[in-house]
C-alpha cells in the first residue's frame, strides 16, 4: 500500500488513531482527573475536522470496494463539523458525578459510529455499505441505552437495536435480491446489468424500507419518538443530524449510481413518502410537550424536506440535499445545545418550564429561537436558503403541487416552532429557569451553531462550492 | 423581494404577542400563519415564474425587467396567477383571506398597528401589481374578473363590518380592510387613471389609518377603554384631539380637500371608464361603500366626541402634549397637502407606472384583436 492508497482513507485512520489514543488516555489517566480526556478528545476531533478540509487524493481502493472523491470528502467534513459541536455540548453532561467512569466510552462509541458512517459514505461495494451501517448503528444503540439503570434509556436502546436489527435484515435481504438477479455487488456494475426483473424491484422497496428507518420517514418512523426521548440529550442530538445526515447522504449516492435505471419508480415513490413524512411529522409536533419527543418530529418532518432534493434524480437536487444537510446541522445542534445546556443546569425538559426564560436568560433564548427561525425557514437565516433551494429543485421537476403541499407544511411547522418562542417570550411563570452561567466549551459550541445560521445563508460561495462539486461528481459518476 | 417580503411578518409575532392588548397570542399567531401561508402561495408562484422565465434549456433569471421582456407561455401563467395575486391578497385584504386583520390590528400596540395597517399592507397590493400583473398580464386580464368581485365583495363587506363594531380599534382595522381592497380593485382595472388612483390611494390610506391609529392609541392611553358606549363628549375635554378625530374621519370617507378625495375619485373615474355592464355595476357597488363608510365614521365621532360625558373621570383627562400634537399636526398637513394639490405626487406615479401600462395596454390591445 503506497502513502498515496493510505492518504485516501485520511478521515477513517485519522479517526481510528483517534479512537487508540483515547484508549491509552483512558488508562493513563486516574478516576479524578477523567475529565481531562473530555478536553483532549476535544482536541482530537477538532485536529481531525481541521484535517478534513485539506484536499484528499481522489480514487478507488480495495478493488473499487472504497470510493474517494471531493464528494465523500466535504460529505464527510460535514459530519467532522456537526460530531465536533456535539462534543462540545455533551463536555457538560460528561462531567456530571454519574458519569464519571463512563467517560472515554460515550467519546470511544461516538468516535466508533463515525468511522462506520465515513466508510458507509466511500462505500462502492454494497458489502461495504452493510459492513459501515452495521458499524454506525451498533454503538448508538448502546449509547441510546447509555444511562442503563433509568428506564427510558433502556428502552430506547432496546428499541433502537430490535428495529434497527430487523430494517437491517431486510435491507440486507433487498441487497441479496440484487445480487441474485445482477450477479455482482459493485455499485457500478449493478447498475450495468440492471434488467428490471420484479424481483429487482422487491429488492429496491427492502433497501429503501432499510433506509428509511435511519432516515425516519414516515412508514418507518415510529422508533424516533420513543428512542429520542429515552436517550441522553446528546446522544438524541447526534442521532437526530450527524446519523440521519450520513445516511441521507449514502441514499442519494446509491440512487443516483446504482437505482438511476428506475428513476421513474421511485420519483414516486419518494413523492408520496416525502408529503406523508412531512404532514405527519408536523401533526405529531403540535402536540409535544416534552422538548426531546418535539424534536423528534420536527426533525422527521425536515427528512421528509430532504426527499424533496431527491425526487428528480437532478445534480441540482443533490446540491441542495448537501447544503441543507449542511444548515439543518447548524439550526438543530443550536436548539440540541440550548436544551442540553438547560437540562444539564435545571434537569428541566419540558415546553412548559421554558415559560418566561427571556428574563433570566436571555442570550440562551436569542440562540434558541435563531435556531428556531433557521429550522422554520425564516430569511435571512440558514434554513431559509436551505428551504428554498430544496423547493426549487423539486420545482426544476414540474412538482408544483408538491412544492405547493411542503410549503403548507413548511407554515405548521412554523406554528410549533413559534410555540416555544411563545412560550420563552411571551408566557408569564412565577418562576422561570433560574440564570446559569455556561461553561466556556458550551458557549463555543452554541456560538459555532449561530455562527454557521448567520453566515452560511448569506455566503454564496458555500453553496456553489457544494454545486461544483455536486456536478462534477454528477459528471464522472453517472452511468 | 420574497426574502424581504417574509422578514416582514416575524417581528409582527413577537411586537404583538408581548406587547399588545387584549387577546394577544391568538392574534399574533393567527397574524403570523396567515401571513406566512400568503408567501407559501407567493414561493410557488415565485418558483413557477423562475423556471418559466426562459425557453426550456435557456437561462433562468429572477430579475423582474427580464422576465418581463420574455413572454411566459399562458398555460403557466393560468396556472401561477392565482398562486400569486392570492398570495399578496393575503396582506392586501383580499376578501375571504382577510381574516387576520382585525384581530391583528386591534391585538397590536399602536405603534405596531399604525406601521402595519399603513404601511405593510400595502405591499401587499405592491406585489399584485408589480409580481401579479405585470409578469403575468395575459393571465391578468382573463382573471381579473374573479378578483374584482372578491375585491368589491371586500370593499363593501369590510365597510358593514366597520358599522357594528363596538371597540374603537375593531373599526379602524375594518376600515383598513375596506380601504386596502379598494387599491386591490383599483389594480385589478387596468388602466392609466385606475392605476394612478390605485397609488395615491395606498399613500393616502397608508397616512390616514396611521393618524387614526396615532389618534386612538392617545384617546385608549387617556381613558383605558376603546368601546365606544363607555366614551363620550371627549370634545370638551380634549378639544385638540377631538377636532384631529374629526378632521381624520372626514378625510376617510372622502371629502374635498384631503388625500382621500383624490384618490377614490381617481379610482371610480378609472373604473368608470370600461365600457361593459360587468365593470359599471362593480363600480356602482364599490361606491356604496363611500355612504356606508360615512356612516361608521360619523357614528363613532357623535358617540365619541359629541353627546353628554359618560363618566366624569373624564373630566380630570389632560389634552394632547407637544409631542402628539406634532405627530398628529404632520400627517393631517400630508393628507391635507395631497388632496389640495396633487398634481406633483400624480405627474411622479404616472412616471413610474409607465412600463406596467405600457406592458398592460399592449397586451389588452393584443387580446382585442389589433395587431402590431
Amino acid at each position: 500500500m503506497s502513502f498515496e492508497q493510505f492518504a485516501m482513507m485520511r478521515q477513517e485512520l485519522f479517526l481510528i488513531v483517534v479512537s487508540l489514543l483515547l484508549l491509552i488516555a483512558e488508562l493513563s489517566y486516574s478516576t479524578a482527573q477523567k475529565h481531562k480526556v473530555i478536553n483532549f478528545s476535544l482536541v482530537m476531533m477538532g485536529l481531525v475536522t481541521i484535517a478534513g478540509f485539506f484536499p484528499t487524493p481522489t480514487g478507488t481502493l480495495f478493488g473499487g470496494m472504497y470510493q474517494s472523491s471531493s464528494l465523500t470528502q466535504l460529505m464527510k467534513g460535514i459530519l467532522n463539523i456537526g460530531t465536533f459541536v456535539v462534543l462540545l455540548q455533551s463536555a457538560k453532561y460528561l462531567k456530571r458525578d454519574e458519569m464519571k467512569d463512563k467517560i472515554s466510552e460515550f467519546i470511544l462509541l461516538l468516535i466508533f459510529t463515525l468511522i462506520g458512517m465515513s466508510f458507509m459514505i466511500s462505500s462502492g461495494n454494497f458489502l461495504m455499505f452493510y459492513i459501515g451501517l452495521e458499524l454506525a448503528t451498533l454503538p448508538l444503540a448502546a449509547l441510546a441505552a447509555f444511562e442503563k439503570y433509568k428506564e427510558k434509556s433502556a428502552e430506547a436502546g432496546i428499541k433502537y437495536v430490535l428495529i434497527s436489527a430487523l430494517s437491517s435484515g431486510i435491507l440486507l435481504w433487498g441487497l441479496s435480491m440484487i445480487y441474485g438477479t445482477t450477479g455482482s455487488l459493485y455499485f457500478k456494475d449493478i447498475a450495468a446489468n440492471y434488467s428490471n426483473a420484479p424481483l429487482q424491484a422487491l429488492a429496491f422497496i427492502f433497501f429503501f424500507a432499510g433506509m428509511a428507518f435511519k432516515i425516519s420517514l414516515v412508514p418507518f418512523h415510529l422508533w424516533t419518538a420513543d428512542v429520542y426521548e429515552g436517550a441522553p440529550i446528546n446522544v438524541t442530538s447526534y442521532l437526530s443530524v450527524i446519523s440521519k445526515g450520513a445516511a441521507a447522504f449514502i441514499f442519494v449516492i446509491i440512487l443516483y449510481t446504482v437505482f438511476s435505471p428506475i428513476v421513474l419508480m421511485w420519483k414516486d415513490i419518494i413523492y408520496v413518502v416525502a408529503i406523508l413524512t412531512m404532514t405527519l411529522g408536523n401533526l405529531f409536533a403540535i402536540r409535544q410537550k416534552n422538548l426531546k419527543r418535539f424534536m423528534a418530529f420536527s426533525s422527521i418532518s425536515q427528512a421528509g424536506f430532504i426527499l424533496l432534493g431527491i425526487i428528480g434524480g437532478s445534480v441540482l437536487g443533490m446540491t441542495t440535499v448537501i447544503y441543507f444537510i449542511l444548515v439543518y446541522i447548524f439550526s438543530n445542534l443550536g436548539v440540541f445545545g440550548v436544551i442540553s445546556a438547560v437540562s444539564n443546569a435545571t434537569g428541566k425538559e419540558n415546553i412548559d418550564d421554558y415559560d418566561g426564560m427571556y428574563r433570566t436568560n436571555p442570550k440562551l433564548c436569542w440562540v434558541m429561537t435563531l435556531s428556531l427561525f433557521s429550522l422554520a425557514g425564516i430569511p435571512p437565516l440558514a434554513g431559509f436558503f436551505g428551504k428554498f433551494f430544496l423547493f426549487s429543485a423539486a420545482a426544476q421537476q414540474g412538482l408544483y403541487i408538491l412544492v405547493f403541499i411542503s410549503v403548507l407544511n413548511t407554515i405548521i411547522s412554523l406554528y410549533y416552532y413559534l410555540l416555544i418562542i411563545k412560550a420563552m417570550f411571551i408566557n408569564h411563570n412565577v418562576s422561570p429557569i433560574a440564570w446559569f452561567k455556561n461553561d466556556f466549551i458550551t458557549r463555543l459550541g452554541l456560538l459555532i451553531c449561530v455562527a454557521g445560521i448567520v453566515i452560511i445563508g448569506f455566503s454564496g460561495q458555500v453553496f456553489d462550492y457544494i454545486q461544483n462539486i455536486s456536478e462534477f461528481w454528477y459528471s464522472i459518476s453517472i452511468f | 423581494m420574497f426574502l424581504f417580503y417574509e422578514l416582514a411578518v416575524i417581528p409582527m409575532y413577537l411586537l404583538i404577542g408581548i406587547w399588545g392588548t387584549g387577546p394577544r397570542e391568538y392574534s399574533a399567531m393567527k397574524l403570523t400563519l396567515m401571513l406566512m401561508g400568503g408567501s407559501a402561495l407567493i414561493m410557488v408562484g415565485l418558483l413557477g415564474i423562475y423556471f418559466h422565465s426562459a425557453a426550456p434549456g435557456g437561462i433562468f433569471t429572477f430579475n423582474f425587467v427580464e422576465i418581463s421582456k420574455y413572454q411566459i407561455p399562458i398555460e403557466a401563467q393560468r396556472f401561477f396567477f392565482p398562486f400569486l395575486f392570492v398570495g399578496f391578497g393575503v396582506l392586501g385584504a383580499l376578501f375571504p383571506f382577510h381574516t387576520w386583520s382585525p384581530d391583528g390590528h386591534a391585538s397590536a400596540p399602536t405603534a405596531v398597528s399604525m406601521l402595519h395597517a399603513g404601511v405593510l399592507m400595502k405591499l401587499g397590493g405592491y406585489g399584485c401589481f408589480r409580481v401579479a400583473m405585470f409578469l403575468l398580464p395575459e393571465a391578468a386580464h382573463e382573471m381579473a374578473w374573479i378578483f374584482i368581485i372578491l375585491t368589491s365583495i371586500s370593499v363593501v363587506y369590510g365597510a358593514f363590518s366597520a358599522v357594528v363594531q363596538k371597540d374603537l380599534k375593531y373599526i379602524n382595522a375594518y376600515s383598513s380592510v375596506s380601504h386596502c381592497g379598494l387599491v386591490l380593485f383599483a389594480i385589478l382595472m387596468m388602466n392609466q387613471t385606475a392605476l394612478n388612483g390605485a397609488i395615491i390611494q395606498m399613500i393616502s390610506h397608508g397616512i390616514m389609518t396611521a393618524l387614526f391609529f396615532a389618534l386612538i392609541g392617545m384617546i385608549y392611553g387617556r381613558t383605558h377603554t376603546r368601546l365606544i358606549n363607555e366614551m363620550g363628549g371627549l370634545m370638551k375635554v380634549m378639544p385638540f384631539l377631538g377636532v384631529c378625530y374629526v378632521i381624520a374621519g372626514l378625510a376617510s370617507l372622502g371629502l374635498p380637500g384631503f388625500s382621500g378625495f383624490v384618490a377614490e375619485m381617481t379610482i371610480f373615474v378609472g373604473a368608470f371608464q370600461h365600457p361593459d355592464l360587468f365593470h359599471r355595476v362593480v363600480t356602482i357597488t364599490a361606491c356604496t361603500s363611500i355612504v356606508i363608510t360615512a356612516v361608521y365614521i360619523l357614528r363613532v365621532v357623535g358617540t365619541l366626541l359629541l353627546g353628554p360625558i359618560k363618566n366624569d373621570h373624564y373630566l380630570e383627562l389632560t389634552d394632547a402634549k407637544w409631542h402628539e400634537r406634532l405627530s398628529v399636526g404632520v400627517l393631517i398637513f400630508a393628507i391635507a397637502a395631497i388632496g389640495i394639490a396633487p398634481l406633483w405626487l400624480s405627474n411622479m406615479i404616472t412616471d413610474g407606472l409607465h412600463p406596467i401600462i405600457n406592458k398592460l395596454g399592449l397586451v389588452s390591445m393584443n387580446l382585442l384583436g389589433f395587431n402590431f
